[in-house]
């Protein structure tokens, strides 16, 4: 029943996306008041039905519904219950319908919201409710998760093992998130442009939904990058791979947004260039969409792919970056430009972020997409070696972490260069002190390591001061201190990837018990190799002794996990971390009567993770502060109206 | 000339020498970083200089593993005309199996053997990677229903 239910709910759902579309669009105009009310419960009730479809589908795959398709071929019995609940979006029709899920969420939540004006909302929402359609489209034309399946199997064929993680449970939830939420931050763009909005109250009604998926997407990128390091058991935690790509072009540009939005929110400056970016941000998660879906691009993350699929993501693709442009190009030059500002202000640190940040997401734009156009074009072959990433990326990056901290101390409009020098002094002092430590104490590389630590300490310096000066005059809100958070963190990550990158030791070899490997200061002992087994996984089991100074400090533990149901296996790496560096064991497989084993220590790898999380602390704080204004400014209205 | 035209101006030559400089960067960059993919018949018929690094894939023909001395490991790659010898260190991936899809990056030695730096095999025991099911199905020998099924992988 819950099938047929769940296919009800969809249908029903996609009738009521065309009538949010359409009457949310006429809504922007001036007396159409009995429009803007039909989109507003039309988005309810399409919220309402998705959400119905989501939990009939969790339901199936809890419960082990084989007579669904998608449940059959993605799901066992045998699995642990959060796998099977996590499983749900572990697969190409449940994770869109997951990517609906959200946006039906952000959707109802700008319509409860009403931020800006009516004409506003009402054609975000029809913005949305146009999306809406056209993923309800593809999911039931290409993807329908309810599909029958008759006769039912005794037994699914089960998930793949390494989605079968905690860690990367909780990764596609948080980029679809980020997506979703760009697409709402897109809607109120779109809608603005329609409605013809002159003061760009776009900016601040669409901010929540902007930090929202700022937050979303930082956590994502970091769980995807720590589960690559814990379980691919490569020992590093990035590849440059166009999955990971796919996920960093958007965030780069959703970085941009969100600081030319604060000048446009403020006095309207940069307003057409924020529109832009808000278009981009958005094409960008489509593009990363389609890479992930169509599987055009080898890469270490790509599972099995349907051409069709990506071929419709393509179409909505065109049809959403092409009519957006096309909007842009007819509305934007009817809009006003905005206030004026010195050479030396905070918009022109503004504006020298976004063209950093764009300058960066375009290098790795050109490095991912390259060898397909090529192949499209000549049908060469090709692929991008991280190494042009590396070298492309990093220059703009440099040039970026050097300006991050004039930022948030000059003054709007104009602004003295004297006295932020001699504010961020105390930072300048903390990079050569950290230059000259890092220099004279470290094993290798020690000029550029100083330089980087340097430039990671100029950073959170900066942060420091402004936290300190910001309390001492009572001016600390709650957006300087997600600005605090969100650069120190930067900082924090910095140090962990050239930690990582400079100073990693790295041993392989093959061990019978008994034997034992040196890696960075440390002796490995093999003591023990035996078998092991959970629910679903058999697997074999190493018992290594960490010694230092013959002394053993701990034991680790990595595993080789089968998957008969799958037919599949996992390498499961045992770190122990001090907090500051990484001790990495990989179990290889069998050579005779020893066993190939993998050691790697990663100096400072943990910060890596830490400076994510930081920086998304920063984000909750902005949003935060958002919702508490908001509401502050409802109640403050309400009061007199009484 | 107004406040309002020299922030214009300003803008626009922060665009165009943040463009003209990334653009010069990302060129010579991505000329010195191209990995080409060859197959084994590619390889045989091109003549590929020693040291050039490029990526060749296949499948690993049946019986040619060899272990040892050490993490050390050779195999063969062929795509059903020709096949190239590999040599790598390291821990292979998970599905790394005979007659399996792989792709290999690394250069030729003088010897003519593929010094492989770093091996993919697929996570997934239905995934082929693309360019080897395009060879395959070059040379004839792509069989449907054996490489991507629908709905798997996240």
């Amino acid at each position: 029943m819950s099938g047929e239910l769940g296919q009800l709910s969809l249908c029903l759902a996609l009738a009521l996306a065309i009538v949010m579309a359409g009457a949310g669009i006429v809504g922007t105009r001036e007396h159409a008041a009995r429009a803007r009310r039909v989109a507003t419960s039309a988005t309810l009730g399409f919220a309402v039905f998705i959400a119905l479809a989501f939990g009939l589908l969790t339901y199936a795959f809890i419960v082990s519904d084989f007579t669904i398709y998608d449940v059959a071929s993605n799901s066992s019995t045998m699995k642990p219950l959060i796998y099977k609940i996590t499983g749900v979006w572990g697969n190409h029709e449940g994770s869109m319908l997951l990517w609906m899920l959200v946006l039906a969420i952000f959707s109802a939540a700008a319509a409860f919201a009403q931020a800006g004006s009516a004409r506003l909302t009402s054609g975000a929402l029809g913005v949305q409710g146009l999306l809406a359609v056209a993923f309800l489209l593809f999911i039931l034309f290409t993807s329908n998760p309810f599909l029958r399946l008759d006769p039912p199997p005794f037994e699914g064929s089960g998930m793949n093992p390494l989605l079968q993680d905690p860690g990367l449970a909780m990764h596609p939830p948080m980029l679809y998130i980020g997506y979703v939420g760009l697409s709402a931050t897109f809607a109120y763009a779109a809608s603005a442009l329609i409605a013809g909005d002159r003061e760009a109250h776009w900016a601040r009604a669409a901010r929540p939904f902007m930090l929202a998926a700022w937050i979303a997407l930082t956590l994502g990128i970091t769980l995807g990058s720590w589960w690559a390091y814990y379980d691919l058991g490569w020992g590093g935690f990035w590849f440059w791979d166009p999955v990971e790509n796919a996920a960093l072009m958007p965030w780069l540009v959703a970085t941009a947004l969100l600081h030319s939005a604060l000048a446009t929110e403020r006095n309207g400056a940069f307003r057409t260039w924020t529109l832009l970016l808000a278009i981009g941000a958005f094409s960008l998660s489509l593009i990363g969409t389609f890479l992930v879906r169509s599987g055009v691009l080898t890469s270490v993350h790509s599972f099995a792919v349907d051409p069709e699929r990506g071929e419709f993501i393509l179409i909505i693709l065109g049809l959403a970056i092409g009519g957006a442009l096309a909007l842009f190009a007819w509305r934007a030059p009817k809009l006003e430009s905005g206030a004026t500002f010195g050479t030396v202000s905070r918009e022109s640190a503004l504006l020298f972020n976004n063209v950093l940040l764009t300058a960066a997401m375009a290098t790795v734009f050109i490095g991912t997409l390259y060898p397909l156009f090529l192949d499209a074009w000549s049908g060469t072959r090709i692929s991008v070696g991280p190494p042009y990433f590396a070298i492309t990326f990093a220059p703009i990056f440099v040039a970026l972490l050097i300006l991050v901290p004039f930022g948030p101390r000059l003054p709007w409009s104009q602004g003295d260069l004297k006295a932020v020098l001699r504010a961020l002094a105390p930072a300048a002092g903390l990079a050569a002190v950290g230059f000259i430590v890092v220099a004279a104490l470290a094993p290798s590389r020690a000029i550029l390591a100083g330089l980087i630590f340097a430039l990671a300490l100029w950073v959170i310096g900066a942060s420091a001061v402004d936290l300190w000066t910001k309390r001492k005059s009572r001016g600390l809100t709650a957006a300087s201190l997600a600005a605090v958070l969100a650069h120190a963190g930067l900082g924090v990550t910095l140090m962990g990837v050239a930690g990582t990158t400079l100073w990693r030791a790295e041993a392989l070899d093959v061990l019978r018990p008994g034997d034992s490997l040196s890696v960075g200061g440390y002796q490995l002992r093999l003591d023990d190799v035996e078998d092991a087994s959970g629910s679903n996984w058999r697997g074999v089991r190493a018992t290594l002794s960490l010694i230092a100074n013959r002394q053993t400090v701990a034991t680790l533990a990595p595993e080789k996990r089968e998957f008969p149901n799958e037919d599949q296996s996992v390498t499961d790496t045992a770190i122990r971390t001090t907090g500051y560096s990484d001790i990495y064991v990989a179990l290889g497989d069998q050579r005779g009567s020893g066993w190939t084993i993998r050691a790697y220590v990663n100096p400072l790898a943990p910060f890596i993770w830490f400076g994510g999380a930081i920086m998304a602390l920063g984000g909750i704080a902005a949003f935060l502060g958002r919702i508490r204004a908001r509401t502050g400014a409802r109640v403050a209205a309400a009061v007199p109206a009484e | 000339m107004n406040a309002k035209k020299r922030r214009r101006l300003a803008f626009a030559a922060a665009i165009v020498l943040a463009a003209g400089g990334g653009a010069a960067l990302v060129l010579t960059t991505l000329r010195s970083n191209v990995l080409y993919f060859y197959s084994p018949s590619d390889i045989a018929a091109q003549h590929v200089a020693p040291g050039v690094a490029f990526r060749v894939g296949g499948l690993v023909e049946k019986g040619s593993v060899k272990h040892g001395p050490g993490a050390e490991i050779r195999f063969v790659v062929t795509d059903g005309k020709k096949g190239v010898p590999v040599k790598y260190s390291g821990v292979l991936p998970d599905l790394f199996r005979e007659g399996q899809g792989v792709i290999a990056s690394g250069s030729l030695t003088q010897a003519g053997v593929f010094d492989a730096s770093e091996i993919l095999a697929k996570h997934d025991a239905k995934y082929m990677p693309p360019e080897v099911v395009e060879e395959l199905k070059r040379t004839g020998r792509w069989k449907e229903g054996e490489g991507a099924a629908p709905g798997a992988g996240s």
